[in-house]
């Protein structure tokens, strides 16, 4: 219980902590946060459940009012903004990263966590279309489009995503919940 | 650490949390339900008046909250003048920024004590079905405990990447990062089982 607790609080702040790393720019000028991968790692580390808690918990902490959304965002006006829709699909992507990193036991580490981090970036989009569609009032594949432009970087991620959580896994393998 | 309550004390600091969350959640709703430039306009207005009413020092860091709207604003100006309907363009702006403008009005004038009391309201019905909502709290007082220690630790990661390095750090900095954060775990767990546990 305690273990849980510490490990759901401590990578609830992991994301936040990497929501302070500067933002690294693409060409073009589309900026690559590293927040996303915080929650792709809560979903591959911790497993299912426990990553959903963390992102939960992480959201929690925004809606309450602490800037610790990329950028130094947070307060109740995330969720209603364009980009909600991304905040709102960060559980549901971690809870899809860890699912898979859970069941998809064959192979190595880095290649089942680098595809389950993936699969939970295209929860993370559809999410995200959904809402900024909502918001702006645009069909879905008009919002796909304004958004097309951060798919290579979250593609990275999800590739970073697989070596950190397979490099973790033999450093400490009783700590990747989502294999232990 | 530094929530994003405004420090300029308002009237409204003091009204209950709950009835300022109850009372955005209608006003959402209302925004999105309505259809004409005159309503958005109006509300648009009133959302103004609300932001300048504590003065202006309240009010330019209200407005400077609202910055990070524009490149959506500019893509939505764009979009209707190319498609010829600037009246349903104008709508959409004026909801996306009262909208936002409000709910960070409610952030700003809400202090982070008496948004987690309304946190443990509405948490009040899952304790009398038996679940334990102390670990959520002591979940809240962790996270905001270990972000600012974390983030020292990642910054003290990179400098000493760049003491042995002249490239910046670059993703290679998250293993070490996601490793500290899992450590410091199991020792918290193991403070928090030594003090008597949960």
């Amino acid at each position: 219980m305690e273990r849980n607790i510490a490990l759901i609080a401590l990578f609830a702040a992991l994301i936040a902590a990497l929501g302070l790393v500067p933002a690294v720019m693409l060409p073009f000028g589309v900026p690559i946060t590293a927040q996303s991968l915080g929650v792709m790692l809560c979903g591959t580390v911790l497993g299912a459940r426990r990553g959903t808690l963390a992102v939960l918990l992480f959201l929690l902490l925004v809606f309450l009012g602490l800037p610790l959304l990329s950028g130094g965002k947070g307060g109740l006006g995330v969720i209603v903004g364009p980009t909600g829709g991304f905040v709102i699909g960060f559980p549901a992507a971690a809870f899809v990263a860890g699912l898979i990193t859970e069941r998809w036991r064959r192979g190595p580490v880095a290649l089942s966590a680098g595809v389950a981090a993936a699969a939970g970036g295209a929860v993370l989009y559809a999410f995200g279309i959904i809402g900024m569609s909502l918001v702006l009032d645009k069909t879905p594949l008009q919002s796909a489009l304004l958004v097309t432009a951060f798919i290579p970087g979250d593609a990275i991620k999800a590739v970073i995503a697989g070596l950190v959580t397979s490099a973790l896994y033999r450093a400490r393998p009783r700590a990747v919940l989502s294999r232990a | 650490m530094i929530s994003l309550t405004s420090p300029v004390e308002t009237r409204a600091h003091r009204w209950p949390a709950g009835a300022k969350l109850a009372a955005l959640c209608i006003a959402t709703m209302a925004l999105f339900a309505l259809d004409s430039v005159a309503g958005q306009g109006a509300a648009f207005a009133v959302m103004l008046a609300l932001y300048a009413a504590p003065g202006a020092v309240f009010l330019r860091s209200g407005v400077a909250r609202l910055r990070m709207l524009w490149p959506f604003l500019a893509v939505i100006v764009i979009w209707h003048l190319a498609t010829a309907t600037p009246a349903q363009g104008a709508v959409i702006a004026l909801r996306l920024v009262t909208a936002v403008g409000l709910a960070n009005l409610v952030t700003m004038t809400t202090r982070l004590s008496d948004m987690v009391d309304v946190v443990r309201w509405l948490a009040a019905p899952l304790r009398r079905v038996g679940l334990n909502t102390r670990a959520l709290e002591l979940g809240i007082a962790l996270v905001i405990r270990f972000t600012p220690k974390l983030a020292a630790k990642g910054a003290a990661l990179g400098q000493a990447w760049r003491a042995r390095s002249s490239r910046r750090p670059g993703w290679r900095i998250v293993l070490p990062f996601t490793l500290i954060a899992l450590d410091d775990a199991e020792h918290v767990a193991d403070a928090l089982k030594a003090r008597g546990g949960i």
